[in-house]
């Protein structure tokens, strides 16, 4: 037994690839918990975001700057009563929000955090991905239909058809880097992620600025039907507020509803990591050519380390400025520990073996990071879309753009 | 007699009832969904029932009332003194417009006149208070499109306004600012640099709305073509405001028929060509320049001299009637008041301007989608502490 989990570290490749169980159980489970985490976090930063985008503070009351909110909300909706309507088909509705989290959580399997941190490598890891990820519009249905409600059964049909028209658009943007990793003297076509970053390290560019602008736009086509794909603003028509009151979930509460919510987010980091994987360079490092050799490796390798401690540094000024009233004591006490948690981290992070594991997975995760940066300005900036300038957009603008991108990419990875 | 408890709503409804009783919506393509009168979007307790093709309108009931307090009963059972609080509390959004066409129509009936002085102060208050309405529409109005931030923005710049009012009258939303034969308070001292330095302020926060929305694809998309209602409809409807002038109908009570100080400053009024939610953005947004404007002049010539005219202690207009309206900043605000020559009212009747636009809704959106019926309850800027008074 010991041996069958120590053969493993030895290895180079995933676990998936090595077909150690053992291992694959543990990456699943640190997966699902660092979605959690993950989760929990984007909450307090969208609403924290938010807030200062608007001129406000957002949560300041619950911990130190509203860090133990998510908290707070999490056992709010685990111990509140749950609810289900009285002309509720229960089977249905009972099993609508699991088949959403299991299929945006069974995304994360052939998502590459790193050449060996990844569940598995399928040689079809795109088509996966794209494929179980649209299986969640079944959940959605599912939960408009079963509620037997107008509100949430409209806020259904507009997410199908919404997501549906959208994954077109989606998958030629993703045809089109495909085509990227063939179309060249040293690449072979893959569909494999890991294989796509590694086409990507190969060719020495991050395939959003390969054959200029054409990946560009592709990107661009991508990053609009993601947002389109997780119902977020400009595009949140399925639940848009306003309109629906809450969409498909509207008869939704407790802990249904928080399942609802843990997948939307996956949902988000799920698409976000897709292209990160396909456009974005992965887990690569910038310039990882251009700057190459002992000094730049040095230096970026220390980014991890640096972040946290850029982190603890603004816990321990906000610290500082905390108001010296005895009512704000604990609060206090608590901000500084945070920040002593972070400068730890931090430092352990400098630790030579610890830095060398952990590059990969911290440059994919502050490429995801940035991405979902660029969803709460979105949220905070654009007023939202009607449903038929949804189409649109979705039929007339984009899946053109993309059945163009796609056939100009062919011709000129040819041609070059 | 059957029975009129029933568990089907529909029968309930006059206009909108399905081709045959004993089907459900399920068997039609028809949905009727019922819209409040508690949904987010429907600014208080409006309650719309909806029939629907999918998503395409085909006709639309409002339910009114949820708020009716019976202002309009209880002003007979008050002396006109006593009655002048109560009118805040209709559009509690822009109650000092609601105060001073009270005040002025009472005036009317005494056959007094405010004093100059007192008149410069009502049009000052009043304009801050259509600034104010004005931009408490703006936000709700992008907030139901789905633009969230502008809300946020025009909320911390209403609090200005309201700043001001609680220094002036001591209240910040019901003010009771005005009198009927003038004002009560004199102003504070500062209170005219206090007004500058807000229009200083103010001017460059309104670009800031104008650069987040006006030219914001996806706003003009929303907004351009939604709601449309013709120069036609808008008179045939009794319709009045910037509603009626984004339809292109030079109409505002202010130049029409100036009351307070009106007629003495110089200023326009900004009209829209097709009538649509982008037009009567446009016109509001043009309006609150507008609004700046006059208290810009306003405060530069405000005159010495009296605030209260003499008016007796106990108010016994004489036998009669009087019509008097007012341009509110939701459109043409009139109170019909009968006198019996006691000192309460024999009856007071309100024109609100929120009421008889709302009737527009229903030609507004025929024939649009969900997403447009919000967008037509935002634009038409009702209040419905005024539609039911």
């Amino acid at each position: 037994m010991l041996d069958y989990i120590k053969s493993y570290l030895s290895s180079d490749v995933t676990p998936g690839a090595a077909g150690n169980l053992f291992w694959a159980f543990v990456y699943i489970l640190l997966i699902f918990l660092g979605l959690s985490v993950a989760v929990i976090a984007m909450n307090w930063l969208e609403r924290k975001i938010l807030a200062h985008m608007q001129v406000r503070l957002g949560p300041m009351r619950v911990g130190p700057h509203g860090l133990l909110q998510p908290i707070a909300d999490a056992i709010k909706l685990l111990i509140k009563e749950d609810i289900m309507p009285a002309e509720a088909d229960p089977f249905v509705f009972w099993v609508a929000p699991i088949v959403v989290v299991i299929t945006t959580f069974t995304v994360f399997i052939v998502v590459p955090f790193g050449p060996t941190h990844a569940v598995t490598d399928m040689n079809i890891g795109v088509l996966f991905m794209l494929g179980v990820s649209s299986l969640s519009v079944l959940g959605i249905v599912m939960a408009g239909w079963a509620s037997n409600s107008h509100y949430p059964l409209m806020g259904a049909l507009r997410s199908s058809a919404q997501m549906v028209s959208y994954e077109i658009a989606m998958a030629l943007a993703v045809v089109s880097a495909v085509l990227m990793t063939s179309l060249n003297r040293e690449g072979t076509g893959t569909l494999s992620m890991i294989g796509i970053v590694q086409a990507q390290q190969v060719q020495q560019t991050w395939f959003v600025f390969k054959f200029f602008p054409l990946g560009l736009i592709a990107f661009f086509i991508f990053a609009v039907a993601m947002i389109a794909e997780t119902n977020r603003a400009p595009f949140d028509l399925p639940e848009a507020e306003s309109e629906l009151t809450a969409g498909f979930h509207t008869e939704y509460s407790g802990f249904r509803w928080s399942l609802f919510f843990l997948a939307e987010y996956s949902a988000m980091i799920a698409v976000s990591s897709i292209a990160v994987t396909l456009w974005l360079g992965g887990w690569l490092r910038p310039f990882p050519h251009w700057l190459r050799g002992e000094p730049s490796d040095l230096v970026f390798s220390l980014f991890p380390g640096l972040t946290f401690l850029f982190l603890a540094a603004m816990a321990f000024y906000s610290t500082a400025r905390m108001p010296k009233h005895p009512y704000f004591r604990v609060q206090t006490i608590g901000l500084a520990g945070f920040g002593a948690v972070l400068a730890l981290v931090g430092l352990i992070l400098f630790v030579r073996p610890v830095r060398d594991r952990i590059q990969d997975i911290y440059w994919f995760s502050t490429k995801v990071a940035f991405s979902m940066y660029m969803y709460i300005w979105y949220r905070g900036t654009f007023p939202r879309y009607r449903f038929d300038q949804l189409m649109k957009v979705g039929w007339k603008v984009l899946l053109p753009m993309g059945i163009g991108v796609l056939i100009l990419t062919a011709f000129v990875g040819v041609l070059l | 007699m059957p029975d009129r408890t029933t568990t089907d709503p529909t029968t309930y409804l006059s206009h909108l009832e399905l081709g045959e009783p004993d089907k459900t919506f399920l068997d039609s393509n028809e949905l009727i969904i019922n819209m409040g009168p508690q949904h987010p979007a429907t600014h208080g307790v409006l309650r719309v029932i909806l029939k629907l093709d999918g998503e395409k309108v085909l006709g639309t009931e409002c339910v009114i009332g949820y708020l009716h307090r019976g202002v309009e009963k209880i002003a007979e059972h008050r002396t006109y003194a006593m009655f002048n609080p109560y009118v805040d509390r209709m559009d509690y959004v822009a109650a000092v417009s609601n105060g001073l066409g009270y005040c002025e129509a009472v005036e009317k009936l005494l056959n007094v006149e405010a004093p100059p002085r007192a008149r410069y102060i009502r049009v000052i208050l009043t304009e801050l208070n259509r600034l104010a309405s004005h931009m408490l529409w703006l936000g709700t109005h992008a907030l139901d499109i789905g633009a969230i931030t502008p809300l946020f923005y025009t909320f911390r710049d209403r609090e200005e306004i309201l700043k001001i009012f609680e220094k002036y009258c001591g209240a910040r939303l019901t003010t009771h600012a005005f009198r009927i034969g003038g004002c009560l308070y004199e102003t504070y001292e500062g209170f005219e640099g206090e007004v500058k330095k807000f229009l200083d302020f103010v001017t460059p926060k309104i670009d800031e709305y104008e650069e987040l929305l006006t030219t914001n694809r996806i706003w003009v998309e929303r907004t351009r073509g939604v709601g449309v209602i013709s120069e036609k409809d808008c008179i045939a409807l009794g319709v009045t405001g910037p509603v009626l002038r984004a339809s292109g109908v030079k109409w505002d009570l202010r130049k029409a028929q100036p009351y307070a100080a009106y007629a003495e400053f110089d200023f326009e009024i900004p009209i829209g060509q097709n009538g649509d939610t982008y037009d009567r953005y446009l016109v509001r947004m043009q309006e609150m320049r507008q609004s700046l404007r006059i208290i810009g002049q306003a405060v530069e010539r405000i005159p010495e001299g009296p605030i209260m005219a003499k008016v007796p202690k106990v108010i016994k207009p004489p036998v009669g009637e009087i019509y008097h309206s007012i341009e509110a900043p939701k459109g043409e605000l009139g109170y019909f008041i009968v006198s019996d020559g006691s000192t309460q009212p024999y009856r007071v009747r309100v024109r609100p301007p929120s009421f008889v636009n709302l009737q527009a809704l229903d030609i507004m959106v025929r024939g649009q989608l969900v997403a447009d019926v919000i967008a037509v309850i935002g634009t038409l800027d009702i209040v419905l502490g005024e539609v039911d008074r």
